[in-house]
């Protein structure tokens, strides 16, 4: 017997399964790095010693570019597919992965320059809070990316058989990349500003 | 109401399936339900095992475990003779294993798995496949918890609630700890979300909210719970890994010297951090522990009164309302921290708020017999005796709320004594209410009432000879995890007596689940055949389906819902129980 | 209920304990009554209830309205209980005493496994200590060459304390967390290492000579410092004795103490007061 609701939403919920699915999962998502700031928070404010680091933050405004523009072009790739326009669905899914790539890439340089000076996790709580977000923030980016490699390459054979359902798989990574971006949107402020 | 005979017992007939996909890795509810059942019975042994060595060891301090104290090694028990820190270590691994391998999976993973799909007229979980790598990263969890055991150092030895900063100088079985910690949080985040859009998306036709099953209403608070106080335990784990493996000082504070030199860490971490965030997930754990039992309790009762629930609306706010409440009630455990009037006076007054709803529960469920025509089954039983245990063990926890009471019973055997009335006679009586409901469901065979029975008395008779004396020890001073159970200590001289009381009660519990293990195992094989609706029960599990279920879909069709959960006894009625596929009569 | 309740309590033996003793049977009044009340009716229930007493159900179950009685007047109990008791108890419990001047100070440093106490001695401050100068010798890194620090007094596992006087305890740790219980005074409270915690109260009784250590021991009447959160591998051991002494026999401790660090004590080491 099969799953209802997989593809078409269920009347009185207005949702297809996956969609309650990712937005629960976004709500962990939000307890998991609600922590991480309440713990930042608590940190710096209960240690009279706290010392901030100068951060590269012309590097990481770039990077903040990088993935603003990445949602964007993730939820053209996503109506590309609402316009049954497989092409423009692969163009900017591609584009979107490049762009991922390229913020790794920048967040590795970043990386690197600190080692140089010197700072590591153990340095004091700053750097270690700076590493632990950071880095678990780049874990979140390369799921995103393994998950969109897949729908860009061997998922997408999904298109021919199930376009309704591939079309929501896409949106629901959609979601999660948003959520992936505005996860940023406060780190860069509050890491590097602040 | 017989629209499902015995005619068509063939459907596992079908063979496209090989061993491995079906059994092992199945993606069917009701295989991963068993598949969670069984393997968290199996930790519930291995917990209650650990607890039997240190139940010896408190009994006698000192002297060789008989049997298998050569098997331990010389690193945990030279001569068979217990050391501290293997002391340590059972202490906290028998809390962790408990909590978070054994009642969870038991009561999310296999009573929510098997039962809620069936219970709402689903299919399947709406994400199968996810259910099953939910089980399986249980799995590895599990296996990396036990593996700990053989590493150097041994397992994690810091308590369940792994306080810095002695996690954090703790030997490595501390990190197999924390990395267990990940895996497990991993499987119930993903089986709680799995149980929710289930809930959400899948109910049958007429399936509205306010006829749904007690039990589904409880797994839906509960798998909320799960959803959002686990994340920030796993950041914290997160914390604590990093500290360990990085070297950062997230819990460390500056300038700590231990054991005769000074640690090398940049330090300026907050070492209450930890309690704040570990408290903020294992409050509303206990919750999870209990809820789920609420609503076995609830089905259990509502079938063998033969009538319905006393204030189902009641009961539904209630459960919502404390799942709330609980995630503002945390730092009751930590009262003694160094706290000011305000916080504590909040803590105390969130803690009292929060004990309303559960009384509010038990009020219903007690009134809910009155009028009843009460069968007194096995599974009935445990249910009942539910009651009063959970009210000792409930009614326990005000001194505790209660900052300045608290003083004195904090981190002593009172503590001990409130929270296993909890979760022992309390969940784990529900668990096994759950067992001996759903066992005919699950297998198409009945166990056995009088090996019931005697599981049922003996347990209740030995549980209490267990956790009713540390409420004395408590009061008296007597501290938790200690390794000779006070025998240091003057204050505790007085009730030092009761150690081997409540050991020698500890072993009678052992001896009285080989009841219930020989007709487990018995009635799988040689159980009296059920029939699909062994209790004469209104729910779809129960009414609409054979027993055991079909194989894949659950239902032949799936049934539209016209009535409440519990029409049982309702008037103008023939049967005792109107299903609630049973189409409303116009008039 | 409260001389039930002593029946396991420890004597209660500081100015604080008795109202909180009280409380605590108080509270156990409420859980009897409800208890007894909810056990009786379950007994009954069940009897009058059983299925060959009564074979066919009632569909509307109970009617009465006791159950919301009940309920709200658990309710107001428990808020009474708050406003009236738990929360001014626990505000008087963490308020330093009214008159810091007379109150006596002593530090108690915790370790893996061991309670050190730390008096300031005849002039009334604590002399700097440092974790450079911990050693097997030096516990608590006392500084004897601040010039506040010659005449302080430290000891192991023995706190020694004046009767009804107001005592401050100043608690810190310097490892792990540890927990400060003194039973016969009904003080608890957790050490954090990273923070400095004070515990306020007054003993109202001089321990009796035979709970005195060592004596104390063959009889196992001490009166002892517990640990009371878990620490180590230690943690079962980490026993601490103290003493409630008469001022007068307080005085006497401290002048000798005194004068086994300072071999000649100036002349204010007689007066009796230590500030
Ligand atoms: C299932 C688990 C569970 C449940 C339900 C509860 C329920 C409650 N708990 Fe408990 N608690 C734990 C598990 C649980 N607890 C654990 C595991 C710990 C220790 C952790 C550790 O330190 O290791 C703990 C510790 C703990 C503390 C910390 C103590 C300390 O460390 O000093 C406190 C303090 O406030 C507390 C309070 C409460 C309160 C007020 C309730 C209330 O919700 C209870 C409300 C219920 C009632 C008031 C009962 C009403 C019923 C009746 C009146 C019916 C009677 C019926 C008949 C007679 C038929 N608990
Ligand atoms: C859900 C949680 C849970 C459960 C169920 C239990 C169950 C039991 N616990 Fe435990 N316990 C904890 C959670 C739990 N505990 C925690 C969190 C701590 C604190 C740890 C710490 O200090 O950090 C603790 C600590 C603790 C202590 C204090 C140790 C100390 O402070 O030094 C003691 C002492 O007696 C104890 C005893 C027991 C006993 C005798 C049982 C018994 O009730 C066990 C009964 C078990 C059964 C009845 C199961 C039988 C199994 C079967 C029937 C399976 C059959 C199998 C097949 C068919 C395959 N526990
Ligand atoms: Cu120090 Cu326990
Ligand atoms: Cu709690």
């Amino acid at each position: 017997m099969e799953i209802p609701y997989t593809v078409e939403p269920r009347p009185d919920t207005g949702l297809y399964n996956a969609k309650l699915g990712i937005w629960l999962f976004l709500a962990s998502e939000v307890m998991l790095f609600g922590a991480l700031f309440s713990s930042y928070v608590l940190l710096r404010t209960g240690n009279p010693n706290w010392v901030q680091h100068p951060m590269n933050v012309p590097m990481a405004t770039l990077n903040t570019m990088i993935l603003i523009s990445s949602s964007v072009t993730v939820i053209l790739a996503w109506a590309g597919l609402r316009m049954k326009n497989f092409a423009q669905f692969r163009k900017y899914g591609i584009l979107t992965l490049l762009l991922s790539f390229g913020f790794m890439v920048v967040k590795g340089i970043e990386y690197n320059a600190e080692f140089e000076l010197g700072l590591f996790p153990w340095t004091d709580n700053y750097m270690a809070v700076y590493f632990t977000m950071t880095g678990l923030h780049g874990l979140h980016v390369i799921g995103g990316i393994v998950v969109l490699g897949y729908l860009l390459g061997p998922g997408a054979k999904m298109w021919k058989t199930k376009p309704e359902q591939f079309t929501n798989r896409v949106e629901t990574f959609g979601l999660y990349w948003h959520f992936v971006d505005l996860v940023w949107i406060f780190l860069f402020p509050s890491l590097y500003l602040l | 109401m017989d629209d499902h005979g015995h005619a068509d017992h063939g459907h596992d007939e079908h063979h496209e399936e090989g061993f491995i996909r079906k059994y092992i890795f199945s993606v069917d509810h009701k295989v991963i339900g068993i598949q969670y059942g069984l393997t968290a019975l199996c930790f519930l042994m291995f917990g209650f095992c650990l607890m039997i060595l240190m139940r010896w060891q408190l009994a006698s301090p000192g002297a060789p475990i008989p049997l298998i104290g050569g098997w331990l090694g010389d690193a945990n028990a030279p001569g068979g003779i217990m050391l501290p820190e293997f002391y340590n270590q059972l202490g906290a691994m028998h809390g962790t294993i408990m909590v978070f391998l054994a009642v969870v999976p038991m009561i999310v993973g296999a009573f929510g798995n098997y039962v809620v799909p069936l219970q709402i007229g689903a299919p399947d979980m709406a994400f199968p496949k996810l259910n099953m790598m939910s089980y399986w990263v249980y799995f590895v969890g599990g296996i990396v918890m036990l593996a700990s055991f053989f590493m150097p150092g041994g397992a994690a030895n810091s308590g369940w609630t792994s306080y810095a900063p002695l996690s954090i100088i703790a030997t490595s079985g501390q990190t197999a700890w924390l990395i267990g910690m990940i895996f497990l949080i991993t499987s119930s985040l993903l089986g709680s979300m799995n149980i929710i859009v289930t809930i959400f998306q899948l109910r049958a036709p007429g399936m509205t909210w306010m006829r749904l099953p007690y039990f589904i209403w409880a797994q839906l608070v509960t798998s909320f719970l799960l959803v959002l106080a686990f994340p920030p335990l796993e950041a914290a784990g997160v914390m604590q890994l990093m500290d360990r493996v990085a070297g950062t000082s997230f819990f460390m504070p500056s300038g700590l010297y231990v054991s005769g030199e000074i640690l090398e860490y940049a330090g300026g971490g907050s070492v209450l951090l930890w309690q704040h965030l570990f408290w903020f997930l294992a409050h509303p754990e206990v919750y999870v522990l209990i809820l789920p039992a609420f609503g076995i309790v609830a089905e259990v009762i509502a079938n063998n009164t033969r009538k319905p629930l006393w204030g189902y609306k009641a009961l539904v706010y209630s459960g919502i309302f404390l799942g709330f409440m609980s995630f503002v009630v945390w730092a009751h455990h930590m009262f003694m921290t160094g706290m000011g009037t305000v916080i504590s006076a909040f803590f105390q007054t969130t803690t009292m708020i929060i004990s309303i709803p559960s009384v509010v529960i038990l009020t219903a469920l007690l009134i809910s017999l009155w009028g009843g025509s009460i069968r007194f089954n096995t599974p009935m039983l445990f249910a009942l005796a539910f009651l009063p245990m959970f009210g000792i063990g409930g009614l326990t926890g005000l001194p505790l709320g209660l900052a300045p009471t608290d003083i004195h019973l904090h981190d002593t055997y009172y503590v001990i004594g409130h929270f296993h009335y909890v979760v022992a006679p309390g969940t784990i009586f529900g668990i096994f209410a759950g067992i001996y409901y759903w066992f005919p469901k699950i297998t198409g065979r009945r166990m056995s009432e009088a090996l019931g029975k005697a599981h049922f008395f003996s347990s209740l008779i030995f549980i209490n000879g267990i956790f009713f004396p540390m409420f004395l020890t408590g009061l008296a001073g007597v501290s938790r995890r200690l390794y000779d159970g006070g025998a240091q200590y003057s204050h505790a001289a007085p009730v030092m007596h009761w150690n081997s009381f409540m050991s020698y009660a500890a072993f009678g519990l052992l001896a009285a689940q080989l009841f219930f293990i020989v007709n487990f195992v018995w009635s799988i094989f040689r159980g009296k055949e059920a029939g699909d609706n062994p209790w004469d029960a209104t729910t779809l599990d129960m009414c609409a389906t054979t027993s055991p279920p079909m194989g894949h879909g659950n239902f032949k069709v799936i049934p539209t819902v016209h009535r409440g959960p519990y029409d049982y006894s309702a008037p103008g009625a023939e049967d005792s129980f109107l299903p609630q596929t049973a189409p409303k009569q116009e008039g | 209920m409260l001389s039930f309740l002593q029946n396991w309590l420890p004597i209660n033996a500081s100015e604080h304990g008795p109202y909180l003793d009280e409380l605590t049977a108080l509270v156990h009044w409420l859980m009897l009554v409800l208890f007894v009340g909810w056990a009786l009716y379950f007994l009954y229930v069940l009897f009058r209830f059983r299925a060959s007493a009564n074979p066919r159900a009632s569909y509307e179950g109970a009617k009465s309205h006791v159950s919301q009685y009940i309920e709200v007047g658990i309710a107001v109990f428990e808020v009474v209980l708050l406003v009236f008791f738990a929360i001014p108890a626990w505000a008087s419990w963490v308020e330093p005493p009214a008159d810091p001047d007379s109150a006596l100070q002593v530090r108690v440093i915790a370790e893996q496994f061991a309670w050190n106490s730390h008096y300031a001695g005849p002039d009334g401050v604590f002399g700097a200590t440092s974790i450079d100068l911990m050693s097997a010798t030096n516990t608590i890194g006392l500084d004897r060459t601040d010039p506040y620090g010659v005449d302080d007094v430290v000891s192991i596992n023995q706190l020694h304390l004046p009767v009804d006087r107001d005592i401050t305890v100043l608690l810190t740790s310097k490892d792990v967390i540890h927990s400060f219980a003194l039973q016969q005074m009904r003080v608890k409270q957790d050490v954090v290492p990273g923070l400095m915690i004070p515990v306020h109260f007054k003993a109202t009784m001089v321990t009796p000579p035979e709970a005195q250590f060592p004596a104390c021991n063959a009889t196992k009447t001490c009166w002892e410092i517990t640990c009371a959160q878990l620490c180590g591998l230690g943690h079962y051991r980490m026993k601490g004795f103290y003493t409630v002494h008469s001022q007068q026999d307080f005085d006497a401790w401290m002048a000798e103490q005194v004068a086994a660090v300072m071999p000649q004590p100036p002349a204010e080491a007689e007066a009796p007061a230590e500030q």
